[in-house]
């Protein structure tokens, strides 16, 4: 009775999201989009001997917003770095087994998440609560 | 997962039962063209003016005020680029509201660009149009109003009595699209003083594909499908004998029925309304108060998405529509919704339900079981709820 253009994996990821929520401390810390816009995603790293050991999400948006936040999480943890650094939007468009056309800048939110929160890691410019 | 309860109403409905059972011969049967002068054509052409004195019935019409079309779309489409055609010589300026269906919104944009002038009248906070406003915007070389009756996003009803004395005053043509009122409630050409107006079949219970429009008697108009004498000439092309007569059995239907289910409607959709409302903080419920279609419930949840909530919605059963842009293939916030003044984040989470005929109270009370543990799952992946 599901009526729609995504796959499966969409509907999986989206119905029963990976890595949601928020940890404490977190090493690197990113927000991309906006409300306005249509969506916003947030994403938190956690980072050890240049390995990402945990990634959390938050996002409003669409079905497919959430499934790609979702996704790309999954596919960071246990990635160094420099890896987890050049995932594409492509890679986590076929990770879901494709998106619809109108739906593609969805993964290219969730990357840019994803590198930017690497990025803040880097910087090294967040502030710890601890 | 076995139930389903429809609430999009405002998309399509249910064909009564009878409506189908009067098409049926029309397709074997009554085969003939109507216009044929052999008896073959008789059938066909009986059942098609039987059909039209229905539809004028239940406008409070002339049976030969009912031009019929293949949907409300192509009525809107008539009676706007129809009007502007026949009068451009008179004058190229038209006025219309900016919460219109794109039936109307697009013909204005193409006659925009043939070098007619739009001019869009803005909308108050419930989706009302200001009569006085179409007062100011009137001007010597306007041609033609034309304010929808009833809004299909949040079911605004217009004061379209009013705007038709000020326009009948300046003899300027007023169309109103009156596609999501009509077979639902009292509509009267007579009484509203409406010069054109459009009606669909889908919407009240009558087949998909089946329109009209009524055109008051002495309306200038020119026919945008052009070819035989169909229609007194208006509307070339073999009719669709069956569409027409779903369409006239739903009128007939309609008539009896409208004051009955006005009532049990706007009752399930009041208790509706209160119930999300009492159960869901920071609920925007959009439209009119009062003056609202029976069926319509056009709500903001903030903080998520309308095309999230919809497909969670579709997992238990419940179909339902948004306004959000996420939703729409064109990636736009609903336009009804921003012309209300409504924010684009808040317009996000725009979700309708459309009540009608098939509608229980079980269904409501569904609803107001399944619906708001859905939307405290959402907010909880919203990044934008915790931060409030």
């Amino acid at each position: 009775m599901q009526h729609s253009d995504y796959s499966e994996k969409v509907m999986d990821h989206f119905t029963n999201p990976r890595n949601m929520g928020e940890m404490t401390n977190p090493d690197g810390v990113s927000e991309v989009g906006n409300a306005s816009c249509g969506d916003m995603m947030q994403i938190q790293i956690k980072v050890e001997g240049g390995i990402i050991q945990d990634a959390k999400f938050k996002t409003f948006g669409c079905v497919a917003a959430i499934a790609t936040s979702s996704i790309s999480t999954e596919m960071i943890i246990g990635k160094t770095l420099d890896e987890a650094e050049h995932l594409t939007n492509d890679a986590v468009a076929n990770a879901l087994d494709g998106l619809p056309s109108h739906k593609r800048h969805c993964s290219v939110l969730a990357a840019e998440a994803i590198q930017a929160a690497i990025q803040n890691y880097r910087n090294g410019t967040l502030e710890r609560t601890d | 997962m076995s139930r389903h309860v429809y609430l999009d109403h405002a998309a399509s409905t249910r064909p009564y039962p009878e409506v189908i059972e009067a098409m049926q011969p029309y397709y074997l049967e009554h085969f003939g063209n109507p216009s044929s002068f052999h008896s073959f054509g008789t059938a066909p052409k009986k059942g098609i003016e039987e059909a039209r004195a229905a539809v004028a019935d239940l406008i409070h019409a002339k049976p030969d005020e009912i031009f019929f079309t293949a949907s409300g779309t192509e009525a809107n489409n008539f009676a706007v680029k129809g009007v502007a055609i026949a009068l451009e010589k008179k004058g190229k300026h038209i006025i219309t509201s900016s919460i219109e269906h794109y039936g109307i919104h697009h013909s204005c944009k193409m006659l925009e660009r043939l070098g007619f002038e739009v001019t869009y009248l803005p909308v108050d906070e419930y989706g009302m149009v200001d009569p006085d406003e179409v007062g100011r915007a009137l001007r010597d070389d306007t041609i033609l109003v034309s304010v929808m009756l009833a809004n299909h996003e949040v079911g605004t009803i217009q004061p379209i009595q009013k705007i038709a004395m000020i326009t009948r005053e300046k003899k300027v043509t007023f169309h109103s699209d009156a596609r999501l009122a009509v077979g639902h409630i009292p509509v009267d050409v007579e009484e509203l003083g409406v010069d054109l107006l459009s009606l669909s079949g889908q919407h009240f219970y009558g087949p998909k594909g089946s329109g009209a429009l009524y055109i008051r008697k002495g309306v200038r108009i020119q026919p945008l499908i052009h070819g035989g004498v169909q229609e007194q000439g208006r509307r070339a092309g073999t009719e669709d004998v069956p569409a027409i007569i779903g369409l006239g059995k739903a009128a007939a239907m309609a008539k009896d029925k409208i004051a009955e289910e006005m009532k049990r409607v706007t009752s399930l959709r009041d208790k509706l309304e209160k119930g999300l409302v009492d159960q869901i903080d920071e609920l925007k419920v959009n439209g009119h108060p009062e003056k609202r279609l029976p069926g319509f419930l056009n709500v903001c949840v903030k903080y998520v998405e309308g095309e999230g909530m919809i497909m969670m919605l579709v997992a238990k059963g419940i179909m339902a529509a948004s306004g959000s842009a996420c939703s729409s293939k064109a990636l736009k916030a609903s336009h009804v919704l921003t012309a209300m003044g409504v924010d684009h984040a808040t317009a996000q989470g725009s979700l309708l339900f459309s009540l009608g005929r098939e509608t229980t109270e079980e269904d409501v009370d569904y609803v107001l079981t399944e619906m708001p543990p859905i939307m405290q799952r959402l907010r909880m992946m919203s990044p934008i709820y915790q931060k409030k």
